[in-house]
């Protein structure tokens, strides 16, 4: 659990360091400059601007109801942040050992949607209903791909803990406590006869321990942009329509923990996709002959090196997955309501029921 | 400290369910309704029973109470000052609780608890282990067909739901601007 006095301050700076970057990759992609006058490179410019929101007069629509409108951003961000609580961030540091792991993660950010509808019916606008409506109905939607996505990790996987399916996925496999001792297969196939457990590398990853995951794992993607609000399925806050969606009416504090759940809830996709996928923790590169890569690139659990290499890993790939979502952000249009629908019911859902079943079967020839 | 984390969780569910029975704003009772299952849920989770506990906020928290609450929404006006329920049959609302309760605290005193439950102290760390595993095997073995019958009737509903959200007039779509019938080759 005491990885979430970790998680706090690390989304603060994390938040104003990404504003900061969304901003410097837009530009990048429009050929502009981005902000250039606050610190090197406006590096400044966040903090900058959040001094301004904090100073900002917090306030409350004379026909908003009053309760619901100041308590929705709180439990907005209560929601996201408590499914950081089962998150591992290093291979001797998890989070915490519940054994429902990633369904209690799954369950608890479904609670932001209370928090988006509270702030949408309290703010008593147009504008915010309308965005509420359309974030409730899109997040509600985009759960069943996710979570059958998520079910195909965990079938193969054989465990809903976190940590545990991150030790399935590198050379520290048989080092959790309690656990009997495990062989790795090349595309989880020992029929093929070629063991990995000393290897490691990408080659354990569960995107190639099931080589089908990569098409998983576009799904998983997509319905992860959808659940975070983000381009191209940004229409609960499609500025061109309905202003700011279901926080037009918030200003100041509330309004920064509206953006603060949101960027959270970025990273907190960004930290499951890389913990279900593409290997958690552990390096990249494999034990090739004489040249242990993988062994001098990460430590054993426990130690002051195996902290350090794995957090750094898990750290910087759950990163470029947010500059992955920050690029597809400023690259693709918004989609309409009918899209939006039609894509996660009639491509997405069937595609994800389908790879669920193919991965049963990848699980019992690997087993067999 | 269990013991404390259990009482605060009952506070809270009572509480919650003290709202929902007297406001009459009908969304402050729906999240209201929220907080109790999330205190129910969170009760479970104490007694040793983690994935019900999580499966309790999937399917009520997620999944019924946001549908309720978007169906409010969706029915009424949005610029309406807010939903107020009225007030019926108040005699006999008070006196079928009434009654009821009576019934309770007089049977309370001669609850014949089942052997299991009296042990509930000294059984402790068997409820310690996770119960997902065991529920999962017994779910494919011994309850399979219980199992696969909540499944098939959860897909009847799925089916209905898409029935009913089916457009319905066949006529009105019938006659496309090409002259052909698009949706229904067979009839005229």
């Amino acid at each position: 659990m005491t990885t979430l006095l970790f998680f706090l301050p690390f989304l603060l700076l994390f938040v104003v360091l990404a504003v900061w970057a969304e901003r410097k990759v837009s530009a990048l992609i429009q050929d502009r400059l981005g902000p250039m006058e606050v610190g090197h490179w406006g590096l400044l410019q966040t903090v900058a601007d959040l001094l301004k929101l904090l100073q900002k007069e917090d306030i409350v629509p004379a026909a908003a109801d009053r309760k619901m409108f100041l308590v929705a951003p709180v439990i907005i961000f209560v929601a996201v942040f408590a499914g950081y609580a089962v998150l591992p961030l290093t291979n001797g540091w998890a989070g915490s050992a519940t054994a429902v792991g990633v369904f209690y993660l799954i369950s608890i950010i479904s609670l932001d949607v209370i928090g988006i509808l509270m702030a949408g019916w309290g703010s008593n606008s147009k504008y915010s209903l309308y965005g509420a409506l359309r974030s409730v109905a899109q997040i509600i939607s985009y759960e069943v791909p996710l979570g059958l996505t998520i079910l195909c990790t965990v079938m193969l996987a054989g465990s809903l803990n976190l940590q545990e399916i991150s030790f399935q996925q590198g050379i520290w496999v048989n080092d959790v406590v309690g656990a009997e001792a495990e062989r790795l297969w090349l595309f989880g196939l020992p029929a093929l006869g070629v063991e990995l457990t000393e290897v490691g590398g990408f080659l354990t990853w569960n995107v190639v321990r099931m080589p089908l995951f990569f098409f998983v794992w576009l799904i998983f993607f997509i319905a992860s942009l959808a659940e975070c609000n983000r381009a191209p399925f940004d229409l609960p806050e499609a500025e061109s329509e309905i202003v700011g969606g279901y926080h037009t009416e918030y200003s100041g504090f509330r309004w920064s923990l509206v953006f603060l759940a949101e960027y959270s809830m970025m990273l907190l996709v960004s930290f499951l996709g890389v913990i279900l996928f593409w290997g958690s923790w552990n390096t990249p590169l494999p034990n090739v002959g004489p040249l242990r890569l993988a062994e001098w690139t990460s430590g054993a659990p426990g130690t002051v090196a195996g902290h350090l290499w794995s957090g750094f890993w898990l750290i910087s790939k759950a990163f470029l997955m947010i500059l992955l979502q920050m690029w597809i952000r400023w690259t693709y249009p918004r989609l309409r309501v009918d899209q939006l629908m039609s894509l996660c019911w009639k491509y997405l859902t069937p595609a994800a029921i389908i790879l669920l079943l193919l991965t049963g079967v990848w699980r019992l020839i690997g087993i067999g | 400290m269990v013991l404390f984390l259990f009482y605060a969780f009952a506070a809270l569910t009572l509480a919650s369910a003290l709202v929902i029975l007297f406001t009459r704003n009908l969304l402050y009772a729906a999240f209201s309704l929220i907080f109790c299952f999330l205190g129910v849920a969170a009760i479970y989770v104490l007694s040793g029973a983690d994935f019900i506990g999580v499966t309790q906020i999937v399917v009520y928290v997620g999944g019924v109470l946001i549908l309720l609450i978007f169906g409010v929404m969706l029915t009424n006006r949005i610029s309406t000052s807010p939903v107020i329920t009225d007030l019926h049959n108040q005699f006999w609302g008070y006196l079928l609780p009434a009654g009821l309760l009576v019934l309770l605290i007089g049977t309370l005193g001669q609850l014949a608890l089942p052997d299991w439950a009296m042990r509930a102290q000294e059984n402790a760390t068997l409820v310690q282990a996770s119960t997902v595993e065991p529920l999962g095997v017994h779910l494919m073995t011994q309850y399979v067909l219980a199992f696969e019958l909540a499944g098939i009737l959860l897909l009847l509903a799925l089916v209905g739901a898409a029935t009913l959200a089916k457009p319905a007039a066949p006529e009105s779509i019938a006659v496309t601007s090409t002259g052909i019938n698009t949706q229904n080759p067979a009839q005229p």
